[in-house]
């Protein structure tokens, strides 16, 4: 059991008190004594320290609160109690903990805006990326020579190759539960057949492009900002400009590049394993033999439908790319940035391609690709 | 949490408040120490050198029980580190204090929360109003000035961070302090004022240091004992000039190279100066 330290009022014949504090006086027995000192009211004279069994700065600075506050003269002080109150009587125990807050309606004001002034600050930043991904594409074409090969290669690989699994079993289970859900709404007016329809032309035109463009979000666009925000911190980005090597042609080129281009090979694959999903829950439940619904496919599917999906697919890829790389590159201060930036480089990205994903809709179908 | 609270602290009574025996840590095929052994003596600054990768600072995470030895055992403050299984077994944790290299403040709470934070965990019958003022007299201790308590890690200098993160090793009021290169990345003048305060504080708190250092100034200035980490072992602990008298080429380039000559003969200036210049009358 631990010892607590405690405390005695003795009155003397002029009527002086002595509070005298008794056991030790550590951080870790004074916690009691140190709530019930503050309701002492006083006056004291004296505070007594001899009969105190031990003492750290805690207790020297209890003891000296308590003389301090009621103007007392300490008394009975071992030499090791008197060097501790040397040291720690220097601090008035007044001030700050934390920085200050400001009233509400302050606080409200200053929040609006700062949002306001961030969001002019965020167009305007977004904007300097868009050019400095400009100068340093136009700085490629005129040489080529300089396109970093190798970390072009080695994004292809992090992004499309490593992501073949689970984007081909994420799109496997999306065909399924499509075919699947479908048929069920078709039974009802005898069109199961349908299903094929609906399996083939949508994994082609929507799903297999937005799915795989969010999967393709959460696993690369969050490691792009990861990856460059912590490069940030390190001061390797600055290395980087110092040596002579442009940030922008040697991270965020190939990436970009990468995402894109990946992003429709993935989309294409999404899709047939979708289909292939389909494909075979129809044979398990629906009767449909696993080849009539592949050859079906190729007939009620037609070739626009691919061409809806492979022109959205970059132009997401990109998206998640450049989000990613952009709040990347606006990480400063600490480690605590790198994970809101990822945050929002993974929010954005989705969003973005889901809006766009809309717009394309209601664009295909008006130029009669419906 | 309850399993963190101590029972009745008391202040170890023996004189060698850290002892390793035998100790073996090995990364792989790469072995880093082998049978090392070390005792620290209560009251003292002990300075720990060794070149760049001699495991100056493996030995310091095994004392305080983040690296778990091979072979070997460890005893801190009387209690065996190597038999501990897991880490509510080490109960001394309230009893001694880490500064890290870098400071290792926690980046979201500010320099005041960050000294409150082992407060809080080991003794949460503190009223918050007693925590406040021990975390704003620590930080005075630790030679910041009292507006620095409201502000976060990162709006502070390398050398004030060096500070903050001192202020929270002895938030406790540990008996035995480790620094990991306090004075590392420091102007000179920072430095010295690093050592003296490191000084100052052992002798007024009466801590055990355990100052791992590069820097030959820390180790003329304040430190009372040097042990040498090489070839694997402590070869060697004592004062400069018994360590001096030793035949060890690495001891001897060590302390008697361009860099160890200058800190050598600064400190035998500021000697001088200390002493009373009215010899003659």
């Amino acid at each position: 059991m631990r010892e607590w330290a405690d405390y005695r009022e003795d009155e003397d014949e002029q009527g002086a008190v002595t509070v005298a504090l008794t056991g030790p006086l550590l951080v870790s027995s004074i916690g009691e004594l140190d709530r019930a000192l503050r309701k002492v009211d006083g006056p004291v004279a004296r505070v007594d320290l001899s009969e105190v069994t031990e003492i750290d700065t805690v207790g020297a600075w209890v003891a000296w609160r308590l003389a301090r506050d009621h103007d007392a003269t300490i008394v009975g002080a071992s030499d090791k109690a008197a060097r501790l109150i040397a040291a720690v009587h220097r601090s008035s125990g007044q001030g700050a903990v934390t920085p200050p807050e400001y009233p509400m309606f302050e606080r409200v004001t200053a929040t609006v805006g700062r949002y306001v002034l961030g969001l002019f600050d965020g167009v305007q930043r977004f904007l300097g990326f868009l050019g400095a991904m400009l100068v340093a594409v136009w700085h490629l074409v005129r040489n080529p020579a300089e396109f970093r090969w190798k970390a072009f290669v080695r994004q292809l690989e992090l992004v499309g190759v490593n992501a073949l699994g689970i984007i081909g079993l994420m799109s496997f289970l999306v065909g399924i539960v499509i075919a699947q859900q479908g048929a069920i709404q078709l039974e009802q007016f005898g069109a199961e057949i349908y299903t094929i329809n609906l399996t083939g032309r949508l994994s082609f035109r929507e799903l297999g492009v937005l799915m795989t463009a969010i999967m393709v979000a959460g696993r690369s666009g969050s490691a792009f900002a990861a990856q460059i925000g912590t490069m940030k911190l390190t001061e390797e980005v600055d290395a980087m400009r110092t040596i002579g090597v442009s940030p922008v042609e040697a991270l965020i080129i190939p990436r970009v590049l990468a995402c894109t281009l990946m992003m429709v090979l993935l989309g294409f694959y999404a899709a047939l394993l979708s289909i292939l999903g389909g494909a075979f829950i129809s044979t398990m439940t629906l009767e449909i033999p696993f080849w009539t619904f592949l050859t079906r496919i190729q007939e009620v599917v037609p070739l626009h439908d691919l061409w809806v999906g492979m022109i959205k697919a970059p132009v997401f890829g990109a998206i998640v790319a450049l989000a990613g790389c952009y709040q990347g590159m606006q990480v400063e201060g600490n480690s605590e940035e790198v994970g809101l930036r990822t945050t929002i480089a993974v929010v954005q990205a989705i969003f973005v391609v889901i809006v766009l994903d809309a717009f394309f809709a209601v664009f295909f179908s008006e130029v009669g690709w419906g | 949490m309850s399993t963190h609270q101590p029972d009745q602290v008391e202040h170890y009574p023996g004189d060698y408040p850290i002892v390793v025996e035998g100790v073996r840590n090995q990364f792989g095929e790469h072995v880093i120490h082998d049978n090392l052994s070390l005792k620290v003596r209560r009251g003292e600054i002990l300075g720990v050198v060794g070149g760049s990768g001699t495991g100056k600072s493996v030995l310091m995470r095994s004392i305080i029980g983040l690296q778990v030895p091979s072979e070997g055992a460890i005893t801190v403050l009387g209690q065996s580190i190597t038999d501990a299984r897991g880490d509510a077994d080490i109960d001394i944790r309230s009893r001694w204090g880490v500064l890290f290299q870098g400071g290792a403040l926690f980046s979201t709470l500010t320099v005041a929360e960050n000294v409150e934070v082992p407060l809080l965990e080991f003794y949460p019958e503190i009223s918050d109003r007693l925590r406040h003022e021990i975390a704003l007299y620590k930080v005075m201790l630790s030679g910041l000035p009292a507006e620095a308590a409201a502000k976060f890690p990162s709006e502070l200098s390398g050398g004030m961070r060096k500070r903050a993160g001192l202020a929270r090793a002895l938030a406790l009021d540990p008996e035995l302090l480790f620094l990991d290169e306090p004075t590392a990345g420091l102007d000179p003048i920072g430095a010295a004022a690093f050592d003296r305060l490191t000084r100052e504080l052992t002798d007024t708190l009466g801590l055990t240091v355990f100052l791992i250092t590069h820097d030959l100034d820390t180790l003329h200035e304040i430190c009372d004992r040097v042990a040498v980490i090489a070839d694997r072992q402590v070869i060697a602990v004592g004062t400069i000039p018994e360590l001096l008298s030793l035949d060890h080429p690495w001891i001897q380039e060590y302390f008697n190279g361009p860099r160890g000559r200058a800190a050598e003969a600064a400190q035998a200036r500021t000697k001088a100066m200390d002493k009373p210049q009215g010899g003659k009358a």
